[in-house]
Order: structure tokens, then sequence, then C-alpha cells
């Protein structure tokens, strides 16, 4: 790779502008905010007097916090389920769509549609089909037991179609050969998949993990339009709960502090994916 | 030929009648949309059809609907733009030149995508008030720019860094700069990655729900993702107009992903493979 650019070692003056002014842009509108999370997550700031230097308060406050409890276990349960089950859907659906055969183009289409929905135009559709009349005869998101999974099942009807799409360009990089040799030894299909496939499939796995972890993670729009968090905060993810602290309720210190629980949390995957983007560069 | 086999069949069973369920939400939304509110009022939301009306449509477009496509078009079209310009210059650079400390320049600018936005929120909109832009379309534009920024420059230099270097090197010595090589030939071949990244923007840009409610108020400039949420807490229960202001929202992502369908699915596995 550096053979490559060696003879490029003279760096034209208007090449720094071109890093620069970008670089610029999102100093000043991501790492530049970012450091000031981190600050106000030490404060307590109401948005009008200035911000009072705290301490750690914030944090000690969260282990009185019945909603943060609620927040975190539902957080730790939608990671779970919207992770786990899109992508073992997802693999499922590749696995099943993975060779070119007649019919497959729409099969796939048909799953991957909904990715291009926003998540708000789902939770409508979700809405309708959950309307009191329709399928139920009360509506799963206004019953505190069923909000979770209610607004879960629509955030999965969209994430399997993405998931998919990942590992089907995964499958395409197995030689095909693998399984003609296969078949001739007369191995079963399961026995490809646990041989061939799944073994194959190791960097895949690893990015879908953390794209499915960063998702997971910063998953709000389908919970805000659905429920709100509620009723009674029992579909509030960390997300929606520090949405509704710093816009609603105006805590916006105490907000910053939840803002950083979820940085804290998805801070092992955000490195992981950058240590293996350094390798490949 | 697979067909006529019997593990053609199977697979097509399978395969046939997860499709349909997959797509169901979708037609039952299509069907809501052009009942009128007085059937779905009189015979409920599960019944068959006794109406077929464009009436919700018209509720869902003329109540807001239309400016909220406006919003969308004056943001997205500029943001999609300015990102893909700048992250291309800095890709540019970053993979054609020794620039120091270049793989730490292309990581923290990865990283600043990676993070979660919500640590990002409270500072934005403080931000964005200081300034004197809040509750403006600039504002979400220049929001959205810098924190998409480092994903596109990430993916365009790797792009860009596996692009042939005799090309640039015949253009040195024909006496072309560094601007002019990148403008007339490293662009030009980045039209790919570029045509892929721009549809990708496009959806994620048009789809936003959480800058958008983060820095504006009105209802007069919200886009058509903020304004569907406001369109379901003006028509409650009118589910037909709910339906169609859904179906409305969602045309634009579906034709970019219909026209570019190749681009798009190539650019989302290029974003997370790579």
């Amino acid at each position: 790779m550096t053979s490559m650019t060696r003879s490029f070692t003279r760096v034209p003056p208007i090449l720094l502008l071109f890093v620069l002014i970008p670089l610029l842009v999102e100093g000043f509108w991501v790492f530049w905010p970012a450091v000031q999370g981190f600050w106000l997550a030490l404060t307590n700031w109401d948005g009008v007097s200035p911000p009072r230097f705290v301490g750690l308060d914030n944090y000690a406050r969260m282990i009185d916090d019945p909603v943060f409890h609620t927040a975190v276990t539902n957080t730790a349960i939608w990671l779970v389920l919207f992770g786990g089950l899109s992508a073992v859907g997802g693999l499922g659906m590749a696995v099943l769509l993975q060779k070119e055969r007649r019919g497959v183009g729409i099969y796939r289409a048909a799953l991957f549609v909904p990715v291009v929905f926003s998540l708000v135009a789902t939770s409508l559709i979700w809405q309708v089909l959950y309307q009191p009349g329709g399928i139920f005869d009360s509506s799963p998101l206004a019953d505190p037991d069923t909000a979770l999974h209610a607004v879960l099942v629509p955030a999965l009807w969209r994430q399997v179609g993405y998931v998919m799409v990942l590992y089907l360009a995964g499958l395409k990089g197995i030689d095909p050969g693998l399984y003609e040799a296969a078949t001739l030894d007369g191995a079963t299909a399961w026995q490809k998949f646990r041989h061939i496939t799944w073994p194959q499939l190791g960097s895949v796995n690893s990015v879908v993990l953390s794209v499915i972890v960063i998702d997971s993670l910063r998953s709000f729009d389908v919970v805000w339009s659905m429920t709100r968090g509620g009723p009674y905060h029992s579909s509030e993810l960390l997300s929606t709960y520090m949405y509704s602290t710093a816009f609603q309720s105006l805590k916006l210190g105490y907000a910053s502090a939840l803002a950083v629980v979820i940085f804290v949390l998805a801070f092992g995957v955000i490195v992981t994916y950058l240590v293996r983007a350094f390798r490949e560069n | 030929m697979s067909g006529s086999t019997s593990s053609g069949r199977v697979f097509h069973a399978v395969a046939g009648t997860i499709s349909v369920l997959w797509l169901l939400p979708i037609v039952a939304v299509l069907v809501t949309a052009v009942r009128s509110f007085d059937d779905i009022a009189a015979n409920g939301l599960a019944s068959l059809p006794q109406s077929f009306t464009f009436a919700g449509f018209a509720d869902a477009w003329t109540n807001g609907g239309a400016g909220a496509m406006w919003n969308s078009v004056l943001v997205t079209v500029p943001t999609v733009f300015l990102s893909l310009a700048l992250s291309a210059a800095a890709a540019y650079a970053l993979s054609r030149f020794e620039i120091p400390g270049r793989r730490s320049i292309i990581l923290l600018m990865l990283a600043g995508n990676l993070l979660p936005p919500q640590i990002l929120l409270v500072p934005v909109s403080k931000l964005t008030e200081l300034l004197g832009i809040y509750d403006t379309l600039f504002a979400l534009i220049v929001v959205q720019v810098g924190f998409g920024l480092g994903f596109y420059t990430f993916v365009l230099q790797g792009f860009m860094r596996a692009m042939p270097n005799e090309v640039q090197e015949a253009a040195t010595i024909d006496g072309a700069g560094p601007v002019q090589i990148f403008w007339r030939i490293v662009l030009p071949m980045t039209r790919p990655a570029l045509a892929a990244l721009a549809a990708l923007a496009f959806t994620w840009i048009f789809n936003d729900l959480l800058w958008a409610i983060t820095v504006l108020r009105s209802s007069a400039v919200m886009p058509v993702t903020p304004a569907l949420l406001a369109l379901q807490g003006q028509y409650v229960s009118n589910w037909n107009v709910i339906a169609a202001g859904s179906v409305i929202a969602a045309i634009p992502t579906v034709a970019v992903f219909l026209r570019f369908q190749r681009h798009f699915i190539s650019g989302l596995a290029v974003g997370a493979v790579k």
C-alpha cells in the first residue's frame, strides 16, 4: 500500500484544505458537542440558567431512579430480542435465498422493501394493524405487559431484510465448489451449513454483531412513534428516556448522563469496529 | 427447471409464504388508505373494503403533507450533495496522498459517525440556539452533514485507494494539478461508490426523525418523517388518512430503491462488510 502512494509524498497545500474543511465541520458538529455532552453530564442544567457543576450526582441519582432501571432492563431485552432475532432471521433468510434461481429476486425484494421505509412510517403501518377491531380486540400497545413486544415486531419486520442483505453479501464470497464437493460426498443441508457456510461467515458475523449492537442502542424512532416509551414507561428504552428527560422534562444534565451510559454500552463495540477498520486500512 | 423438482416446490412454498406474510402489512395499509372514513367507522378496520376513495390521500396531502414533502426536498438534496462533496474531497486527499496522520484522521472521522447520537442531542440543540439557527432547515442540513461525513469519507477513501496509480501518474506527467486529477479522473472513476452512497444517504436523511425533532420545533419547517408523527396526533383514529400519509411518506424512498436497487444493496453491503 505504501509503495502505491510513495511517488506522491509531497502534499500540495490545497489538499490539506480538502481534509481540513470536512474535519472542521465534523469537529464543530460532532466532536465539540460530544465533549460538551460529557461535561454536561456532570452538571445540573435546566437549559436557561447557567449549568451548575454537581460532580457525579447524576450517576448517583440513577441508582434510585425506577424509570432508569426499567429503561436499562428494556434496553437489554431489546438488545437480545431485536439483535438476536434479526440476526437469526436475517441469516436464515439469506441461506434460504442464497442460490440464484427463478423467483429468488422477488422473494429477496419482498423482504427488503420494509428496509427503505422510515421507522415512523413503519410504526404507523403497524399501528393500523394493531387497532382494536382488526386482528386484536384491544391494542397491544396500550397494555404495559405487551407494549415492548408490540413495538419489537415492526422493528424486526424492518431489520431482518437489512441483516439478510449483509449476510447475502458474505455468502457470495463462498466458493460454490465447496458446496458441490459436499453434495458429491452426500452431505445434508444442515451439514453444509454447519461445516461450510458458518465457518466461512466469521468476518460477516462480527460485522453483523457490531451493526446490531449499535443499531439496538440507537433504536429510538420506532418506540418514540408508537408509544413514547409508555404506557407507564413499560416500553421505555435508554434512548427514549434520554430524549424525554432532555426535551420534555428539561433536565439536561441528567439526560446527558443517560447519554453517557448509552455511550459506555456502545463503546466496546465501537472500538472493535474501529480496530477492524484500522487493520483493513 | 428446479421448480419441477420436489425440493424446488418446497423452496417456493416456504419462500413464497414468507414473502407474502412480509408484504401483508403493506397490502393492509394500502387497502386502508383507499377506504373512506365512514366505511372504516361503520365496518371496522378488519372488514373487507366497501368503498374506494383517494380522500385519505387528499386529506394527508393538503393538511401539511405537501409542505412537509417540500421541506424534505429542501433538506435532503443539499445534505446529500454537501456530504458527498466534502467527503469525496477528504477521501481523495487521504487516499492518494501521504497526509500526515492519515490513518488516525480516517478513523477519527469514522469514530464520530459511530457515536450514539444521544450524546450529541443536548449540545447540538443548544449550539443551534446559540448560532440563531434553531428551528431552521439550515440547522438540520449542517448537523446531518457533520454527523454523516465520517462514514462517507471512510467508504470513499477505501474505494479510491483501490484505484490503479498509473492514471494519476500519467496525468501528473501531462501537467495536471491535484485538483484537476480529482475532478477529471478520480471523481468519474468513483461514480459507482458515489451512486451507492447517494442512494443510501437519501433514505437515511429522508427517513430521519431524531435530528429533526432535536433542532426543529415549528410544524411549518418539519420534513415528512416528523410531520407524519404530527399527522398521527392530528387525525387520531382517522386510519384512512394515517395510512395514506404513511404511503405518501414511503413513496420517495421506495422510488429511489427501485431506481437504484443495485447501487442501494451494494452500498449497504459495502458500508458494513468492508
